[in-house]
């Protein structure tokens, strides 16, 4: 399904991330940075909440505005029963709507907001995500402090916090369409090996935005994927030239750009989480978009709808893209 | 039938072979280096052995223990060391170097439960640090007592109980 908009505009963003982010090629950008896990908090769960209100705080203060010019406030997190987004709802005291769709819940959120603000029912809202390296393994596999060994082909769960406030007033960057993505089933089960499981529905949704918008790759300047990584990205690039014969030329994917992969061994594969895309499309691309070094972007986050429960039940990894079209309103 | 059934059908309306995606996705697998990984693991893994073994000789000569008594001294000493590194924080990256030279000695073992026991302490003594603590050990424990029994019991009928 895609929507069309015509007054949906990106006013500004916060970006929150951690030691590992900021170690990063894109260190210099992002708005705070801390240098443990904890977040000067005393656990893992607390500091996730605190990352994700840091990035909402710091978006309001660079937009100059105040809690009671928002409207709503829509998040997503990877924690059971998405509890950063809850905490920090309660805190904000904002109307809430608590979103998943894993790593995809970003465009999920966005294409929500975009929405609501192009239907005028509300002018400003924020969206939030997080995710939490520590508190990803420890939910969905071992104990941090375990270190159980994985394959070269798994991904590292950013740790960030990352908001921005959609709104109806015209400002340097705009949304100009969002598709929203139908979740997909190719058998995958190896769940250190996302990009796998999650490249086909990027495809998926990367075909249905361009056949509902009539255009073709090269409309646009950027296309980007969630955090397929670097196994992931090749995979995708070579789905789509066999299963649709299209050529993704202007492609990468922001789990790879977010870290340094020839020297951060630890992130392996690349980064990942619903934080990922979020940090380098805030803190870099719409940088880009504002400079006009690109016009178009196709922003598609990619999600693996995974529980481990059903992974050891031998069930196979769905999993699901939305995609966002982000475009210079000069 | 299992033609038909090995076709997956993708709700964009294309038809895409299990086998084809499943082909693809081996194309860009990254190539573990499984030789290189079980020699590290070999030698991390006789390492603890011969420190093992170093222990006994020390406790028996030293203490003027017996051997059985200097192994189980040896034993919680490698469990203390090993418990020790991870509550300092650095066990999990040897364990991520030596892999298995790590994980199947003792000191994977106290490493499993230490681990799991910091990560939990925060949801309290009985909920959290109780509950969780045999999270990845207990498999070890449970089929260890049944492997015992069964061996044991074979052990029995064969040699009677020698």
């Amino acid at each position: 399904m895609t929507t069309k908009y015509k007054d949906v505009y990106i006013k500004d963003t916060g970006v929150v991330v951690g030691p590992y982010e900021a170690e990063g090629p894109l260190s210099k950008r992002f708005d705070k940075h801390y240098d443990d896990m904890y977040f000067e908090t005393d656990s893992l769960e607390s500091a996730e909440i605190k990352l994700m209100k840091d990035s909402v705080k710091m978006a309001l203060s660079k937009s100059k505005m105040e809690l009671k010019d928002i409207d709503m406030f829509i998040a997503g997190d990877l924690q059971n029963q998405i509890t950063s987004s809850c905490y920090t709802a309660e805190k904000l005291h904002l109307p809430f709507l608590g979103i998943f769709s894993a790593c995809a819940t970003n465009t999920e959120g966005l294409s929500i907001a975009a929405s609501y603000i192009e239907s005028k029912i509300c002018r400003n809202i924020i969206v939030s995500v997080s995710s939490h390296n520590m508190v990803a393994e420890k939910q969905f596999r071992n104990p941090t402090e375990y270190g159980a060994p994985k394959p070269g082909s798994a991904t590292f769960t950013a740790t960030g916090g990352a908001s921005c406030i959609l709104t109806n007033e015209k400002s340097k960057i705009r949304i100009e369409s969002s598709t929203i993505g139908i979740p997909v089933d190719y058998k995958q089960t190896d769940p250190l090996n996302m990009g796998s499981v999650m490249a086909p529905a990027a495809a998926d949704t990367i075909i249905r935005h361009l056949k509902d918008m009539n255009r073709t790759v090269d409309d646009y300047d950027l296309i980007l994927t969630g955090d397929l990584g670097i196994y992931g990205k090749e995979i995708l690039k070579d789905f789509m030239k066999t299963e649709y014969n299209i050529e993704l030329k202007n492609y990468n994917d922001c789990g790879v750009m977010l870290y340094d992969l020839d020297n951060q061994k630890e992130v392996q594969a690349g980064g990942s989480g619903p934080v990922c895309s979020a940090l380098v499309v805030y803190s870099d691309i719409l940088k880009k978009i504002e400079n006009k070094e690109l016009k178009r972007v196709l922003y598609v986050a990619t999600g693996a709808l995974f529980n481990p429960s059903m992974v050891f039940q031998k069930q196979n990894i769905l999993s699901i893209a939305h995609a966002i079209s982000l475009e210079s309103a000069l | 039938m299992y033609i038909f059934l090995s076709f997956i059908h993708n709700k964009s309306g294309d038809i895409v072979e299990k086998k084809l995606y499943d082909k693809l996705v081996m194309s860009h697998k990254p190539i573990e280096h499984r030789g290189q990984n079980a020699f590290i693991a070999f030698l991390v893994g006789g390492m603890v052995g011969v420190m093992g073994q170093l222990l006994i000789e020390f406790y028996s000569y030293y203490l003027g223990l017996s051997s059985s008594d200097a192994s189980v001294f040896m034993i919680i000493t490698l469990i203390f060391f090993a418990s020790l590194f991870t509550a300092l924080g650095f066990f999990d990256k040897w364990v991520k170097f030596a892999r298995c030279g790590l994980i199947i000695p003792i000191t994977g073992f106290a490493h499993s439960m230490t681990s799991a026991a910091i990560e939990y302490k925060k949801e309290g003594f009985v909920t959290g640090l109780g509950a969780n603590m045999f999270k990845l050990a207990g498999t070890v424990i449970l089929y260890g007592v049944v492997s015992a029994y069964i061996f044991g019991f074979i052990r029995l009928i064969i040699m009677g109980g020698v």
